[in-house]
């Protein structure tokens, strides 16, 4: 097996996912899961090699001449992910399978989780910035597909597009910042920029560059002020936000921000712009997770939080604040997966997922209600989880940063307070407290759904009491892979003795049990709600606010331009035609304006003013006839110039045509009456000067075409063979029926078709128009 | 505009017009003419007798509808390429058969069904509208 | 003889374009036929012109024995002119029908294939507002 069948592997049984839902009925989701169990297994074998400080590379051939190849990196980084979203992936099959057993469409939600895990595989394990820019912008489409599950429902489709909109576009910033960093350091795979850090913070275009990848992660990990479309995600299937949503795909961007920092990292610039975007997003998150009664959206908020604390422990890119990353994300991804499913299982047994209307299930729901609590307790950093070590650590960091150590330490603290108390609110209400009768007949869940909860909050546990299992391989090189020295080495312990981090902790923890104590009481007063308003809501009413103004300025601009008045659309080609033709003509070529009109015989121009002025009769004529006799007259005048021209071919054609079109005007305009419109002098004028200019334009062309000297090649070779090869001695009538009888033939057809429609428009016209009159056209 | 002087004229100048444009038609390929003229010129023939006579008078004249004319003309465009193809030439190139007649020698080739095609084109094409024009007025 | 050409052409392609750009669909018709006759000169005028010599052959001759016209461009205008005519009768035979069935040849009135936009007043001799009654 290779990283690329594993990926593979993946994406092909996304297709098969239907139709295991059909077979396997109730047990599709643990068919299914055997799958991404089995990619986890052989990811979890690596775990000794890459111990062992090796990495594995793996790449194959796929636009040679762009220099982008299919390849893949693992690393301690890649590792770690990789784990997870199989692992995880694995639970969420399950669990998938027994939250959506009723639903008719389940076949569609495997399909779409599926091609979500391949993908997000792919970007863990992406080595060239091509193939993990793909394989980001499928995670964002399936995303979108998971999202907009209910697509019956207006909110989901809203949400979906929000977060497609959002993240896309941050891809796209991120796509030109990674062009531009394949420019500076000659190279497309990431693991061959290790070398070249230095190259690229002195670049000129480093600031640009990281501005714009950065963009592509913090939309797509919901940073402050993109974080909106997270708790708009939540639309999507519990199982859904539990793994795309807290798990794997928001920690795409701090996946890219870490496996970048070695490269692009380590910089003033860098430190201060992901630093405290992170620790706003952190602050505010936490806070805006109060604010809501919802479990889901809570959950979400405090997801937000999480991924605020990562940026920022990986803009100060410290020894402490790596190790902290490694052990949040691992920590994070198993408490919030779990606490997401437990959410699930609630709303899914008591048909509504609003703390106020739901408690005391602990009675009637005691396994999950257990495995809730574990979760919590680790998302509140208690002792002796794994989420503890983690937030130890983020304090640790924190206190020993390079820039305002004091505000990002204080940021921490009042985040993880609200955090505490978030934990408090979703493992005390649902559970705790007096039993309410709900919408159903609430029940415990069935194996399929609490397994996944209790085996990621169990490992909480195993992984906090027991640290060695990860530390010494996992975390270790995971940390190493993002400080980009290979040498570190990572040992985590509950126990520190009595420090500053530890003090803080218990601060923090007796602060967040006080503020959930008080949070009926501040939740809903004005000044809170207002907070809401202005955090949560005001990042999204702006992105609506640019999505409507870009629609109205469409709207606007499509009527326009597209007004149904055929002279406007003509108005504006012409205007195009004479600027840029005009544009050209002048800054490429020299056009003389010094015309010769010597060596012209009298009568040549008379012809010339006859056609002039006979066009102009034309146009002047108050009726349809006089302004066709006119015509005949310029008509005949160039026939003239034809014959005087040794064209007489062409005069004569040219007469005979001239003589059918004033019987053809002749029996058609007795028909209609005569019809003079009202236009405006301004209108005409306007007209007249675009006429006027297109007219300037076309001989200025002409002029220019006759400054080029002719180039008698295909008439001389019409004129060799006419005879010699074609039997004719008329070249013209030749080229016609001979040498360009294809052209002749496409022509005749022309006319073949003008005549039939001509007549279906005089005899069918009739019969089909009339028939129905009044009813349609 | 059944005028007798109009019909008595039509009479003299229509088999003129004719022969006129088979002239032009069959001297194409080396002196001015060829299809394209010489179907004009046959067009206005039958113009001029629908003019003086009456559509109906010059359908039953003409025996064909010009519709069909079209079709046959595009038709022998048609053959004249695939000629070529037969003859193992790209499609439209020029086949030739000579002959001697009355001791000078003559030839004929597929671009002559060519122009054969374009002729009655043109006249299918002009007749068809200003015939369907024509009885639209009554 | 070129560059004189050259603003007859000019004029013509300015005096169409004019004509385009009415209201009157018998207008814009006879607009059309000016524009293809200056794009026939036009294309005439660009392959050079010669007084006097027409592009035969010779009796007797298997090429051209002196300077001759340049027959490409009329070839090319010969079929232009025949599909100038086509293009005219069908245009020409197009506004008679959009006469027949809408009742106008006013442009501005023929809004059956460009529904008003909303809030849009169209002209009252507009066949829409009919068509939505009913």
């Amino acid at each position: 097996m290779t990283i690329l069948f594993s990926v593979l592997l993946i994406f092909a049984v996304a297709f098969f996912g239907p139709m295991a839902a059909k077979y396997f009925k109730t047990y599709s989701g643990w068919a299914l899961a055997v799958v991404p169990f089995a990619v986890f297994v052989w990811f979890a074998g690596f775990i000794p090699v890459i111990s062992d400080g090796n990495v594995i590379n793996e790449s194959y051939v796929w636009v040679s001449f762009l220099g982008v190849n299919m390849s893949f990196y693992l690393d301690g980084l890649s590792l770690m992910f990789a784990l997870i979203v199989t692992g995880v992936g694995t639970f969420i099959m399950i669990y998938g399978g027994g939250y959506l057993a009723s639903d008719p469409n389940i076949g569609r939600f495997y399909f779409s989780v599926l091609l979500f895990m391949g993908s997000m595989l792919g970007v863990v394990l992406a080595d060239n910035i091509i193939s993990l820019f793909i394989f980001w912008e499928l995670t964002s489409i399936s995303s979108y597909l998971l999202i907009g599950y209910k697509h019956d429902k207006e909110d989901s489709r809203k949400s979906a597009l929000q977060a497609l909109l959002v993240t896309g576009s941050g891809g796209l910033a991120m796509l030109a910042g990674f062009i531009l960093l394949s420019i500076m350091t000659g190279t497309m795979e990431i693991s061959e920029m290790f070398s070249e850090s230095g190259i690229v913070s002195e670049h000129p275009w480093y600031l640009g560059m990281l501005i714009l990848v950065l963009l592509g992660a913090f939309t797509k990990s919901a940073q402050f002020p993109f974080h909106f479309w997270l708790p708009g995600a939540m639309a999507a299937p519990t199982p859904v936000s539990a793994y795309l949503h807290s798990a794997t795909m928001v920690k795409a961007g701090v996946y890219l921000l870490a496996r970048l920092s070695p490269v692009i990292g380590g910089t003033i610039e860098w430190t201060y712009i992901v630093t405290l975007f992170g620790a706003v997003t952190m602050l505010i998150g936490a806070w805006l997770a109060l604010a809501h009664t919802d479990l889901k959206k809570v959950l979400a908020y405090s997801t937000v939080m999480a991924l605020g604390t990562l940026t920022m422990l990986l803009g100060m890119g410290h020894e402490y604040a790596v190790q902290a990353v490694a052990v949040f994300i691992l920590g994070h991804s198993l408490y919030k997966g779990a606490l997401f499913m437990v959410a699930g299982t609630v709303d899914h047994e008591a048909g509504t997922r609003d703390i106020r209307f739901i408690s005391g299930l602990r009675k009637t729901m005691p396994l999950t209600a257990t495995f809730g609590c574990i979760a919590a307790l680790s998302m509140a950093g208690f002792a002796p989880m794994l989420g503890f070590i983690g937030k130890e650590l983020v304090y640790e960091a924190a206190l020993s940063a390079s820039i305002f150590p004091l505000f990002l330490i204080t940021a921490a603290v009042l985040a993880n307070v609200a955090v505490v108390a978030s934990s408090a609110i979703v493992a005390i209400r649902p559970f705790f407290g007096e039993y309410k009768e709900h919408e159903k007949h609430v029940h415990e869940a069935p194996l399929s759904m609490w397994i996944g909860p209790a085996f990621l909050s169990v490992l909480s546990i195993v992984f906090g009491i027991l640290p060695f299992l990860i530390d010494g391989s996992i975390i270790t090189k995971a940390a190493a892979s993002i400080a980009g020295t290979p040498e570190l080495v990572v040992s985590l312990s509950l126990w520190h003795g009595i420090n500053t981090a530890l003090i803080l902790s218990v601060l923090t923890f007796a602060s967040g049990v006080g503020v959930y104590l008080v949070w009926n009481k501040f939740r809903d007063t004005k000044g809170f709600q207002g907070y809401d308003r202005w955090m949560g809501e005001g990042p999204k009413n702006g992105y609506e606010n640019i999505l409507a103004g870009i629609l109205s300025f469409a709207a606007v601009q499509t009527r326009f331009f597209q007004n149904g008045y055929l002279r406007y659309y003509l108005l504006t080609l012409l205007s195009f035609f004479v600027l840029l033709v005009g544009f050209t003509l002048f800054s490429q070529t020299n056009v003389s304006l010094l015309i010769d009109l010597t060596g012209i015989h009298f009568y040549e121009w008379t012809i010339a003013i006859v056609i002039v002025a006979a066009a102009f009769a034309a146009v002047m004529a108050g009726s349809g006839l006089v302004a066709i006799a006119a015509l005949g007259v310029a008509g005949y005048s160039i026939s003239l110039l034809y014959v005087l021209f040794s064209a007489p071919d062409l005069a004569i054609t040219q007469v005979l045509v001239e003589t059918l079109t004033v019987i053809l005007v002749a029996l058609v305009l007795i028909h209609i009456p005569k019809f003079t419109a009202t236009t405006s002098t301004s209108s005409k004028v306007r007209d007249g000067i675009i006429a006027a200019s297109v007219g300037t334009i076309v001989t200025l062309i002409v002029l220019a075409v006759l400054a080029v000297d002719f180039d008698p090649f295909m008439t001389d070779y019409f004129a060799e063979n006419s005879y010699t090869v074609a039997y004719g001695r008329n070249i013209v009538n030749v080229i016609l029926v001979d040498f360009r009888a294809l052209d002749t033939f496409g022509e005749i057809v022309v006319i073949g078709v003008a005549g039939v429609g001509v007549y279906g428009l005089i005899k069918l016209g009739k019969s089909l128009f009339r028939k129905e009159e009044g009813k349609t056209v | 505009m059944k005028s007798v002087i109009l019909q008595t004229a039509t009479r003299l100048l229509f088999p003129l017009l004719l022969i006129f444009s088979l002239f032009l038609f069959f001297r194409g390929h080396n002196e001015p003419g060829g299809g394209f003229i010489g179907g004009l010129v046959g067009a206005s023939a039958f113009v001029l007798f629908a003019i003086a006579f009456g559509t109906e008078v010059t359908r039953k004249l003409l025996r064909m509808d010009p519709r069909v004319m079209v079709g046959w003309g595009l038709l022998f465009a048609l053959i004249s390429g695939i000629m070529s193809m037969m003859a193992g030439d790209s499609f439209f190139t020029g086949q030739w058969v000579f002959f001697t007649l009355f001791g000078s020698e003559l030839y004929v080739g597929s671009p002559l069904i060519f122009d054969i095609g374009v002729y009655l084109v043109v006249v299918g094409f002009t007749l068809a509208v200003i015939f369907a024009l024509e009885e639209e007025d009554n | 003889m070129e560059p004189l050409l050259a603003i007859v052409i000019g004029i013509l392609v300015a005096l169409s374009i004019f004509l385009i750009l009415r209201k009157n669909l018998v207008r814009v018709v006879i607009g059309i036929v000016i524009l293809s006759n200056a794009v026939n000169l036009l294309i005439f005028t660009l392959g050079r012109l010669d007084r006097g010599i027409p592009p035969l052959i010779p009796a007797g001759e298997s090429v051209p024995v002196e300077a001759f016209a340049n027959p490409l461009p009329q070839a090319l205008v010969l079929t232009a002119i025949v599909i100038g005519f086509g293009l005219f009768a069908f245009a020409l035979v197009l506004t008679y029908r959009a006469y027949t069935e809408v009742g106008t040849i006013n442009v501005d009135d023929m809004r059956v294939a460009e529904p008003a936009y909303k809030g849009e007043v169209l002209p009252e001799t507009a066949i829409t507002e009919e068509e939505d009654k009913s």
